[in-house]
Protein backbone atom coordinates (compact mmCIF):
# COMPACT_ATOMS: atom_id res chain seq x y z
CA UNK A 1 0.00 0.00 0.00
CA UNK A 2 1.59 3.13 -1.07
CA UNK A 3 0.38 6.85 -0.09
CA UNK A 4 0.48 9.86 -2.64
CA UNK A 5 -0.14 12.76 -0.64
CA UNK A 6 1.89 14.56 -3.94
CA UNK A 7 -1.19 14.18 -6.21
CA UNK A 8 -3.32 16.05 -3.58
CA UNK A 9 -1.26 18.78 -2.75
CA UNK A 10 -0.30 19.84 -6.50
CA UNK A 11 -4.17 20.88 -6.48
CA UNK A 12 -3.14 23.40 -3.90
CA UNK A 13 -5.18 26.02 -5.76
CA UNK A 14 -8.25 24.30 -5.44
CA UNK A 15 -8.07 23.69 -2.17
CA UNK A 16 -7.25 27.34 -1.34
CA UNK A 17 -10.16 28.33 -2.89
CA UNK A 18 -12.01 25.74 -0.89
CA UNK A 19 -10.58 27.33 2.05
CA UNK A 20 -11.33 30.66 1.04
CA UNK A 21 -15.01 29.87 0.41
CA UNK A 22 -15.49 28.02 3.94
CA UNK A 23 -13.53 31.31 5.21
CA UNK A 24 -15.50 33.49 3.64
CA UNK A 25 -18.93 31.64 4.25
CA UNK A 26 -18.04 31.63 7.70
CA UNK A 27 -17.24 34.92 8.39
CA UNK A 28 -20.12 36.27 6.64
CA UNK A 29 -22.50 33.56 8.62
CA UNK A 30 -20.51 35.04 12.02
CA UNK A 31 -21.34 38.67 11.09
CA UNK A 32 -25.06 38.47 10.32
CA UNK A 33 -26.09 35.73 12.97
CA UNK A 34 -24.53 37.19 15.60
CA UNK A 35 -26.19 40.44 14.88
CA UNK A 36 -29.56 38.44 14.37
CA UNK A 37 -28.86 36.81 17.71
CA UNK A 38 -28.42 40.11 19.45
CA UNK A 39 -31.41 41.39 18.00
CA UNK A 40 -33.29 37.98 19.24
CA UNK A 41 -31.92 38.11 22.28
CA UNK A 42 -33.34 41.08 22.95
CA UNK A 43 -36.87 40.11 21.36
CA UNK A 44 -37.02 37.35 23.97
CA UNK A 45 -35.91 38.78 27.13
CA UNK A 46 -37.12 42.25 26.76
CA UNK A 47 -38.84 43.32 23.66
CA UNK A 48 -42.55 43.06 23.15
CA UNK A 49 -44.42 40.04 24.00
CA UNK A 50 -45.74 38.94 20.71
CA UNK A 51 -42.02 39.33 19.26
CA UNK A 52 -40.42 37.23 21.64
CA UNK A 53 -43.08 34.37 20.75
CA UNK A 54 -42.25 34.94 17.31
CA UNK A 55 -38.58 34.99 17.77
CA UNK A 56 -39.10 31.62 20.16
CA UNK A 57 -40.82 29.61 17.44
CA UNK A 58 -37.92 30.67 15.04
CA UNK A 59 -35.63 29.29 18.05
CA UNK A 60 -37.26 26.11 18.29
CA UNK A 61 -37.80 25.47 14.36
CA UNK A 62 -33.75 25.99 13.71
CA UNK A 63 -33.03 23.68 16.44
CA UNK A 64 -35.35 20.98 15.66
CA UNK A 65 -34.68 20.06 12.25
CA UNK A 66 -31.67 19.29 10.43
CA UNK A 67 -29.04 22.05 8.99
CA UNK A 68 -29.00 20.46 5.10
CA UNK A 69 -33.04 20.48 5.28
CA UNK A 70 -33.07 24.45 6.03
CA UNK A 71 -30.58 24.59 3.38
CA UNK A 72 -32.26 22.41 0.75
CA UNK A 73 -35.68 25.04 1.92
CA UNK A 74 -33.86 28.35 0.72
CA UNK A 75 -31.97 26.72 -2.16
CA UNK A 76 -34.39 24.37 -3.53
CA UNK A 77 -37.66 25.36 -2.09
CA UNK A 78 -37.60 29.24 -2.61
CA UNK A 79 -37.43 29.49 -6.05
CA UNK A 80 -41.49 28.14 -5.65
CA UNK A 81 -41.79 31.21 -4.62
CA UNK A 82 -39.65 33.19 -7.33
CA UNK A 83 -36.61 33.71 -4.86
CA UNK A 84 -33.67 32.21 -6.35
CA UNK A 85 -30.77 32.51 -4.70
CA UNK A 86 -26.63 31.54 -5.66
CA UNK A 87 -25.49 28.89 -3.96
CA UNK A 88 -23.44 31.19 -2.33
CA UNK A 89 -25.71 32.97 -0.85
CA UNK A 90 -28.10 30.22 0.34
CA UNK A 91 -25.33 29.00 2.10
CA UNK A 92 -25.12 31.87 3.86
CA UNK A 93 -28.48 33.00 4.26
CA UNK A 94 -28.75 29.18 5.77
CA UNK A 95 -25.55 29.72 7.97
CA UNK A 96 -27.03 33.19 9.40
CA UNK A 97 -30.27 31.77 10.14
CA UNK A 98 -28.90 28.32 11.67
CA UNK A 99 -26.26 30.53 14.32
CA UNK A 100 -29.09 32.96 15.00
CA UNK A 101 -31.09 30.68 16.61
CA UNK A 102 -28.31 28.76 18.21
CA UNK A 103 -27.00 32.02 19.68
CA UNK A 104 -29.81 34.01 20.59
CA UNK A 105 -30.27 31.63 22.74
CA UNK A 106 -26.89 30.81 24.24
CA UNK A 107 -27.08 34.22 24.06
CA UNK A 108 -30.27 34.90 25.92
CA UNK A 109 -28.84 32.93 29.48
CA UNK A 110 -26.14 35.51 29.14
CA UNK A 111 -28.60 38.50 29.12
CA UNK A 112 -30.46 36.74 32.35
CA UNK A 113 -26.99 36.42 34.15
CA UNK A 114 -26.71 40.12 34.69
CA UNK A 115 -27.03 41.26 37.87
CA UNK A 116 -30.34 43.22 38.66
CA UNK A 117 -28.75 46.08 40.52
CA UNK A 118 -26.24 46.51 37.84
CA UNK A 119 -29.72 47.51 35.89
CA UNK A 120 -31.01 49.69 38.66
CA UNK A 121 -27.78 51.65 39.19
CA UNK A 122 -27.92 52.62 35.02
CA UNK A 123 -31.83 53.50 35.21
CA UNK A 124 -30.66 55.23 38.45
CA UNK A 125 -28.48 56.73 36.31
CA UNK A 126 -31.02 58.39 33.54
CA UNK A 127 -29.56 55.90 31.18
CA UNK A 128 -32.79 54.66 28.54
CA UNK A 129 -33.89 51.36 27.84
CA UNK A 130 -31.93 50.85 24.80
CA UNK A 131 -28.70 52.60 25.85
CA UNK A 132 -28.64 49.88 29.34
CA UNK A 133 -28.80 47.18 27.21
CA UNK A 134 -26.49 48.34 24.56
CA UNK A 135 -23.91 49.35 27.05
CA UNK A 136 -24.62 47.83 30.13
CA UNK A 137 -26.35 44.35 30.02
CA UNK A 138 -24.58 43.20 26.46
CA UNK A 139 -21.33 43.52 27.27
CA UNK A 140 -21.11 41.81 30.10
CA UNK A 141 -23.31 38.95 28.41
CA UNK A 142 -21.11 38.16 25.61
CA UNK A 143 -18.08 38.13 28.19
CA UNK A 144 -20.34 35.34 29.85
CA UNK A 145 -21.41 33.73 27.13
CA UNK A 146 -18.43 34.25 24.32
CA UNK A 147 -16.75 30.45 24.95
CA UNK A 148 -20.13 28.90 24.36
CA UNK A 149 -20.99 31.05 21.35
CA UNK A 150 -17.21 30.37 19.82
CA UNK A 151 -17.98 26.79 19.58
CA UNK A 152 -20.85 27.66 18.45
CA UNK A 153 -19.54 29.47 15.23
CA UNK A 154 -17.36 26.96 15.43
CA UNK A 155 -19.55 24.39 14.32
CA UNK A 156 -21.50 26.38 11.82
CA UNK A 157 -18.05 26.62 9.80
CA UNK A 158 -17.31 22.69 10.46
CA UNK A 159 -21.07 22.63 9.34
CA UNK A 160 -20.60 24.10 6.13
CA UNK A 161 -19.18 21.28 4.53
CA UNK A 162 -22.84 20.61 4.03
CA UNK A 163 -22.89 23.52 1.66
CA UNK A 164 -21.14 21.16 -1.58
CA UNK A 165 -24.21 19.53 -1.69
CA UNK A 166 -25.51 22.64 -3.63
CA UNK A 167 -22.48 22.99 -5.50
CA UNK A 168 -21.05 25.87 -2.85
CA UNK A 169 -17.33 25.15 -3.69
CA UNK A 170 -15.88 25.43 -0.40
CA UNK A 171 -13.37 23.33 1.02
CA UNK A 172 -14.76 20.04 1.25
CA UNK A 173 -16.51 20.64 -2.35
CA UNK A 174 -12.88 20.90 -3.50
CA UNK A 175 -11.55 18.05 -1.74
CA UNK A 176 -14.42 15.58 -3.31
CA UNK A 177 -13.83 17.40 -6.45
CA UNK A 178 -10.22 16.59 -6.24
CA UNK A 179 -10.35 12.77 -5.06
CA UNK A 180 -12.99 11.94 -7.98
CA UNK A 181 -10.40 13.00 -10.34
CA UNK A 182 -7.48 10.75 -8.85
CA UNK A 183 -9.44 8.47 -6.60
CA UNK A 184 -6.87 8.85 -3.90
CA UNK A 185 -9.78 9.05 -1.39
CA UNK A 186 -8.05 8.26 1.66
CA UNK A 187 -5.22 10.81 0.98
CA UNK A 188 -7.49 13.53 -0.35
CA UNK A 189 -9.74 13.67 2.93
CA UNK A 190 -7.15 13.59 5.23
CA UNK A 191 -5.60 16.73 3.77
CA UNK A 192 -9.36 17.68 3.85
CA UNK A 193 -9.51 16.82 7.81
CA UNK A 194 -6.59 18.90 7.91
CA UNK A 195 -7.86 21.76 6.40
CA UNK A 196 -11.00 21.92 8.94
CA UNK A 197 -8.52 21.10 11.46
CA UNK A 198 -6.36 24.07 10.97
CA UNK A 199 -9.31 26.35 10.26
CA UNK A 200 -11.21 25.26 13.31
CA UNK A 201 -8.21 25.87 15.60
CA UNK A 202 -7.47 29.52 13.89
CA UNK A 203 -10.90 30.04 13.93
CA UNK A 204 -11.08 29.90 17.54
CA UNK A 205 -7.77 31.79 18.37
CA UNK A 206 -8.98 34.44 16.44
CA UNK A 207 -12.84 34.67 18.35
CA UNK A 208 -10.71 34.46 21.65
CA UNK A 209 -8.48 36.89 20.94
CA UNK A 210 -11.19 39.28 19.31
CA UNK A 211 -13.89 39.15 21.77
CA UNK A 212 -12.17 40.82 24.88
CA UNK A 213 -10.62 43.28 22.50
CA UNK A 214 -13.91 44.93 20.70
CA UNK A 215 -16.24 43.48 22.07
CA UNK A 216 -16.37 43.41 25.95
CA UNK A 217 -13.37 44.94 27.46
CA UNK A 218 -10.75 43.10 29.39
CA UNK B 1 -53.41 55.28 65.72
CA UNK B 2 -50.02 55.59 66.50
CA UNK B 3 -48.41 58.80 67.74
CA UNK B 4 -46.78 60.09 64.43
CA UNK B 5 -45.15 62.80 64.93
CA UNK B 6 -45.48 65.49 61.23
CA UNK B 7 -42.82 67.67 62.56
CA UNK B 8 -41.55 68.88 58.95
CA UNK B 9 -39.46 71.54 59.74
CA UNK B 10 -41.11 75.54 58.77
CA UNK B 11 -38.97 77.02 55.74
CA UNK B 12 -37.69 79.38 58.20
CA UNK B 13 -36.34 76.21 60.78
CA UNK B 14 -35.02 74.47 58.05
CA UNK B 15 -31.19 73.91 57.99
CA UNK B 16 -29.64 77.00 56.11
CA UNK B 17 -27.95 75.44 52.72
CA UNK B 18 -24.48 75.35 52.91
CA UNK B 19 -21.45 75.80 49.78
CA UNK B 20 -22.07 75.81 46.62
CA UNK B 21 -25.89 74.14 46.68
CA UNK B 22 -26.95 77.84 47.30
CA UNK B 23 -26.23 78.89 43.82
CA UNK B 24 -29.74 77.58 42.14
CA UNK B 25 -31.62 77.75 45.48
CA UNK B 26 -35.28 78.81 45.11
CA UNK B 27 -35.74 79.54 48.60
CA UNK B 28 -38.23 77.93 50.77
CA UNK B 29 -39.05 75.33 48.18
CA UNK B 30 -38.64 71.72 49.13
CA UNK B 31 -36.46 69.95 46.53
CA UNK B 32 -38.15 66.65 47.41
CA UNK B 33 -41.93 66.48 48.71
CA UNK B 34 -43.46 63.31 48.82
CA UNK B 35 -47.12 63.38 49.55
CA UNK B 36 -49.97 60.46 50.90
CA UNK B 37 -47.63 58.42 49.12
CA UNK B 38 -48.88 54.33 49.41
CA UNK B 39 -47.13 51.36 47.98
CA UNK B 40 -47.96 47.99 47.89
CA UNK B 41 -46.61 44.83 46.42
CA UNK B 42 -49.50 42.89 45.81
CA UNK B 43 -51.91 42.79 48.79
CA UNK B 44 -49.39 43.84 51.18
CA UNK B 45 -49.26 47.75 51.84
CA UNK B 46 -45.67 48.40 52.56
CA UNK B 47 -45.79 52.14 52.56
CA UNK B 48 -49.23 53.42 53.98
CA UNK B 49 -48.92 57.25 53.22
CA UNK B 50 -45.75 58.83 53.70
CA UNK B 51 -45.46 62.46 53.62
CA UNK B 52 -42.33 63.93 53.50
CA UNK B 53 -40.53 67.04 52.69
CA UNK B 54 -36.59 67.73 52.43
CA UNK B 55 -35.27 71.32 51.72
CA UNK B 56 -31.97 71.96 49.79
CA UNK B 57 -28.99 70.94 51.04
CA UNK B 58 -30.28 69.23 53.80
CA UNK B 59 -29.37 65.76 55.18
CA UNK B 60 -31.84 63.36 56.04
CA UNK B 61 -31.27 59.89 58.18
CA UNK B 62 -34.01 57.40 57.83
CA UNK B 63 -33.66 54.60 60.57
CA UNK B 64 -36.06 52.20 61.48
CA UNK B 65 -36.00 47.93 61.81
CA UNK B 66 -36.03 46.01 58.99
CA UNK B 67 -38.82 45.34 56.75
CA UNK B 68 -39.96 49.16 58.36
CA UNK B 69 -40.04 50.21 54.24
CA UNK B 70 -36.37 52.46 54.42
CA UNK B 71 -35.68 51.31 51.03
CA UNK B 72 -38.92 50.92 49.79
CA UNK B 73 -39.22 54.49 49.81
CA UNK B 74 -35.76 55.56 48.73
CA UNK B 75 -36.73 53.46 45.79
CA UNK B 76 -39.57 55.10 45.48
CA UNK B 77 -38.05 58.37 44.94
CA UNK B 78 -36.37 57.88 41.68
CA UNK B 79 -39.07 55.56 40.36
CA UNK B 80 -37.51 52.53 40.77
CA UNK B 81 -40.27 51.15 42.38
CA UNK B 82 -43.41 52.12 41.13
CA UNK B 83 -46.19 53.58 43.51
CA UNK B 84 -50.32 53.16 43.63
CA UNK B 85 -51.28 56.35 45.63
CA UNK B 86 -49.89 59.91 46.59
CA UNK B 87 -47.55 62.20 44.63
CA UNK B 88 -43.55 62.37 44.47
CA UNK B 89 -42.33 65.91 43.10
CA UNK B 90 -38.25 66.26 42.67
CA UNK B 91 -36.81 69.78 42.07
CA UNK B 92 -40.01 70.90 40.73
CA UNK B 93 -40.80 67.53 38.35
CA UNK B 94 -43.45 65.33 39.05
CA UNK B 95 -42.66 61.69 38.92
CA UNK B 96 -44.71 59.78 36.45
CA UNK B 97 -43.91 56.68 36.20
CA UNK B 98 -45.76 55.53 32.68
CA UNK B 99 -43.71 58.98 30.68
CA UNK B 100 -39.81 57.34 30.13
CA UNK B 101 -39.09 60.82 28.75
CA UNK B 102 -40.26 62.13 31.94
CA UNK B 103 -38.14 59.68 34.18
CA UNK B 104 -34.80 60.04 32.87
CA UNK B 105 -35.24 64.15 33.22
CA UNK B 106 -36.37 63.38 36.78
CA UNK B 107 -33.37 60.44 37.55
CA UNK B 108 -30.30 62.66 36.25
CA UNK B 109 -31.36 65.23 39.53
CA UNK B 110 -31.61 61.84 41.23
CA UNK B 111 -28.06 60.12 42.31
CA UNK B 112 -28.38 57.03 44.23
CA UNK B 113 -25.55 54.95 45.82
CA UNK B 114 -26.43 50.91 46.63
CA UNK B 115 -25.21 48.74 49.61
CA UNK B 116 -24.05 46.41 46.64
CA UNK B 117 -21.94 49.29 44.87
CA UNK B 118 -23.26 47.84 41.20
CA UNK B 119 -20.57 49.40 38.75
CA UNK B 120 -20.27 47.87 35.36
CA UNK B 121 -17.69 45.30 35.93
CA UNK B 122 -16.84 45.19 31.96
CA UNK B 123 -15.60 48.99 32.19
CA UNK B 124 -12.87 50.75 34.18
CA UNK B 125 -13.44 52.90 37.05
CA UNK B 126 -12.87 55.93 34.68
CA UNK B 127 -15.50 55.00 32.03
CA UNK B 128 -17.87 54.22 34.79
CA UNK B 129 -18.04 57.22 36.04
CA UNK B 130 -18.07 58.55 32.03
CA UNK B 131 -20.84 56.28 30.91
CA UNK B 132 -23.86 58.27 32.07
CA UNK B 133 -22.79 62.10 31.59
CA UNK B 134 -21.54 60.59 27.64
CA UNK B 135 -24.83 58.86 26.87
CA UNK B 136 -27.32 61.06 28.66
CA UNK B 137 -26.04 64.76 28.91
CA UNK B 138 -24.11 64.25 25.53
CA UNK B 139 -20.77 65.77 27.49
CA UNK B 140 -17.85 66.10 25.41
CA UNK B 141 -15.35 63.32 25.57
CA UNK B 142 -12.46 66.07 27.23
CA UNK B 143 -14.52 67.70 29.34
CA UNK B 144 -16.22 64.35 30.36
CA UNK B 145 -12.71 62.99 31.48
CA UNK B 146 -11.37 65.61 32.53
CA UNK B 147 -14.51 65.97 35.04
CA UNK B 148 -14.02 62.11 35.99
CA UNK B 149 -10.82 62.63 37.14
CA UNK B 150 -11.95 65.54 39.20
CA UNK B 151 -14.39 63.45 41.16
CA UNK B 152 -12.35 60.51 41.38
CA UNK B 153 -9.84 62.68 42.80
CA UNK B 154 -12.75 64.13 45.25
CA UNK B 155 -12.90 60.58 46.73
CA UNK B 156 -9.35 59.93 46.58
CA UNK B 157 -9.35 57.63 44.14
CA UNK B 158 -7.35 59.67 41.53
CA UNK B 159 -4.65 57.03 41.06
CA UNK B 160 -7.80 54.44 39.76
CA UNK B 161 -9.09 55.97 36.64
CA UNK B 162 -7.54 53.11 34.94
CA UNK B 163 -8.56 50.26 36.60
CA UNK B 164 -11.12 47.79 36.60
CA UNK B 165 -13.88 47.52 39.55
CA UNK B 166 -12.78 44.14 40.42
CA UNK B 167 -9.33 45.05 41.54
CA UNK B 168 -10.90 47.62 44.14
CA UNK B 169 -11.61 46.90 47.85
CA UNK B 170 -15.25 46.79 48.81
CA UNK B 171 -14.55 50.61 50.17
CA UNK B 172 -12.85 52.04 46.84
CA UNK B 173 -15.80 50.28 44.50
CA UNK B 174 -18.25 52.30 46.93
CA UNK B 175 -16.51 55.83 46.54
CA UNK B 176 -16.15 54.99 42.56
CA UNK B 177 -20.05 54.28 42.74
CA UNK B 178 -20.28 57.80 44.28
CA UNK B 179 -18.22 59.84 42.05
CA UNK B 180 -20.56 57.89 38.96
CA UNK B 181 -23.44 59.39 40.46
CA UNK B 182 -21.95 62.83 40.90
CA UNK B 183 -21.28 63.09 37.68
CA UNK B 184 -24.52 63.66 36.43
CA UNK B 185 -24.79 66.65 38.94
CA UNK B 186 -27.62 65.23 41.07
CA UNK B 187 -29.52 67.83 43.24
CA UNK B 188 -30.08 65.43 45.51
CA UNK B 189 -28.45 62.24 46.78
CA UNK B 190 -29.98 58.98 48.01
CA UNK B 191 -28.03 56.15 49.64
CA UNK B 192 -29.56 52.40 50.99
CA UNK B 193 -27.23 51.08 54.02
CA UNK B 194 -24.16 52.23 51.54
CA UNK B 195 -21.50 50.78 54.42
CA UNK B 196 -23.12 47.82 55.06
CA UNK B 197 -21.39 45.14 52.55
CA UNK B 198 -18.45 46.26 53.73
CA UNK B 199 -15.87 44.99 56.02
CA UNK B 200 -15.65 47.32 59.21
CA UNK B 201 -12.05 48.51 58.67
CA UNK B 202 -13.74 50.29 55.47
CA UNK B 203 -16.83 52.10 56.14
CA UNK B 204 -14.65 55.03 57.82
CA UNK B 205 -13.46 56.07 54.41
CA UNK B 206 -17.09 56.11 52.43
CA UNK B 207 -18.66 57.62 55.99
CA UNK B 208 -15.65 60.32 55.20
CA UNK B 209 -17.06 60.73 51.52
CA UNK B 210 -20.35 61.29 52.16
CA UNK B 211 -19.44 64.08 55.21
CA UNK B 212 -17.75 65.72 52.73
CA UNK B 213 -20.56 66.06 50.43
CA UNK B 214 -23.36 66.60 53.56
CA UNK B 215 -20.22 69.88 54.34
CA UNK B 216 -20.32 70.78 50.95
CA UNK B 217 -24.11 71.56 50.69
CA UNK B 218 -25.52 68.48 49.28
CA UNK B 219 -29.05 67.35 49.91
CA UNK B 220 -29.05 63.98 51.19
CA UNK B 221 -31.07 61.19 51.77
CA UNK B 222 -29.57 58.05 53.44
CA UNK B 223 -30.78 54.81 55.49
CA UNK B 224 -28.37 54.07 57.83
CA UNK B 225 -27.47 51.36 60.24
CA UNK B 226 -24.69 53.72 61.61
CA UNK B 227 -26.34 55.73 64.55
CA UNK B 228 -23.54 57.64 65.46
CA UNK B 229 -22.45 59.08 61.74
CA UNK B 230 -26.43 60.15 61.59
CA UNK B 231 -26.19 61.88 64.99
CA UNK B 232 -22.80 63.64 63.58
CA UNK B 233 -24.01 64.38 59.95
CA UNK B 234 -27.64 64.76 59.78
CA UNK B 235 -29.88 67.91 60.10
CA UNK B 236 -32.75 65.57 60.43
CA UNK B 237 -33.76 61.75 61.37
CA UNK B 238 -36.26 59.97 60.25
CA UNK B 239 -37.43 56.87 62.19
CA UNK B 240 -39.56 54.39 59.71
CA UNK B 241 -41.85 51.91 61.15
CA UNK B 242 -44.66 49.60 59.67
CA UNK B 243 -44.64 51.52 56.52
CA UNK B 244 -44.63 54.81 58.12
CA UNK B 245 -42.69 57.94 59.30
CA UNK B 246 -42.96 57.76 62.79
CA UNK B 247 -41.10 59.95 64.89
CA UNK B 248 -39.52 62.39 63.15
CA UNK B 249 -36.75 65.31 64.81
CA UNK B 250 -33.23 66.53 64.69
CA UNK B 251 -30.82 64.02 66.03
CA UNK B 252 -30.37 65.49 69.44
CA UNK B 253 -34.08 65.00 70.23
CA UNK B 254 -34.62 61.71 68.09
CA UNK B 255 -31.17 59.94 69.49
CA UNK B 256 -31.47 62.02 73.13
CA UNK B 257 -35.39 62.12 73.77
CA UNK B 258 -37.26 59.76 71.83
CA UNK B 259 -41.15 60.21 72.09
CA UNK B 260 -42.37 57.08 70.87
CA UNK B 261 -41.86 53.34 72.84
CA UNK B 262 -41.14 51.86 69.02
CA UNK B 263 -38.34 54.35 68.47
CA UNK B 264 -37.50 54.10 72.15
CA UNK B 265 -37.31 50.05 71.64
CA UNK B 266 -35.28 50.02 68.37
CA UNK B 267 -32.82 52.62 69.40
CA UNK B 268 -32.44 49.93 72.50
CA UNK B 269 -32.03 46.96 70.42
CA UNK B 270 -29.68 49.35 67.94
CA UNK B 271 -27.18 49.64 71.14
CA UNK B 272 -27.30 46.28 72.43
CA UNK B 273 -26.41 44.83 68.81
CA UNK B 274 -23.58 47.83 68.84
CA UNK B 275 -22.15 46.69 72.56
N1 LIG C 1 -39.90 43.12 45.46
C1 LIG C 1 -40.66 42.88 46.54
N2 LIG C 1 -41.74 42.08 46.46
C2 LIG C 1 -42.51 41.83 47.55
N3 LIG C 1 -42.29 42.36 48.75
C3 LIG C 1 -41.24 43.17 48.90
C4 LIG C 1 -40.37 43.47 47.82
N4 LIG C 1 -39.40 44.31 48.25
C5 LIG C 1 -39.66 44.50 49.56
N5 LIG C 1 -40.76 43.83 49.94
C6 LIG C 1 -41.34 43.85 51.31
O1 LIG C 1 -41.58 45.18 51.66
C7 LIG C 1 -41.29 45.40 53.01
C8 LIG C 1 -40.34 46.57 53.17
O2 LIG C 1 -39.10 46.24 52.57
P1 LIG C 1 -37.87 47.22 52.53
O3 LIG C 1 -36.82 46.57 51.76
O4 LIG C 1 -38.32 48.56 52.09
O5 LIG C 1 -37.48 47.30 54.08
P2 LIG C 1 -36.23 48.00 54.73
O6 LIG C 1 -36.77 48.92 55.76
O7 LIG C 1 -35.34 48.59 53.72
O8 LIG C 1 -35.53 46.78 55.46
P3 LIG C 1 -33.98 46.45 55.63
O9 LIG C 1 -33.51 47.21 56.83
O10 LIG C 1 -33.97 44.97 55.89
O11 LIG C 1 -33.28 46.82 54.37
C9 LIG C 1 -40.77 44.09 53.56
O12 LIG C 1 -41.82 43.45 54.24
C10 LIG C 1 -40.38 43.32 52.34
O13 LIG C 1 -40.57 41.96 52.57
MG1 LIG D 1 -33.40 48.11 52.98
Amino acid sequence: MSFDFLSILAQWPLLLRGAAWTIGLTALATLFGATLAVAGAWARSQGPRPLGWLVGAYVELIRNTPFIVQLFFIFFGLPELGIRLSPGVASVCAMTINLGAYATEILRAGIEATPRGQIEAAQSLALSRTQIFLHVVLPPALKTVWPALVSQIVIVMLGSAVCSQISTEELSYATNLIQSRNFRAFEAYIVGTLGYLGLAILLRHLLNWAGPRFLFGR
Amino acid sequence: MSATLQAAPAPTAGPVPRGDAGAHTQVGAPILRITALRKSYGAHEVLKGIDLDVARGEVVAIIGKSGSGKSTLLRCINGLEVFQQGSLIVDGRHLLHDNPKAMRELRQGVGMIFQSFNLFPHLTVGQNVMLAPHLVKRRGRAQNAERARALLARVGLSEKFDAMPDKLSGGQQQRVAIARALAMDPAIMLCDEITSALDPELVGEVLRVVESLADEGMTLLMVTHEMSFARKVADRVIFMHQGLVHEMGPPETIFGAPQTPELRQFLGLMEGSAA
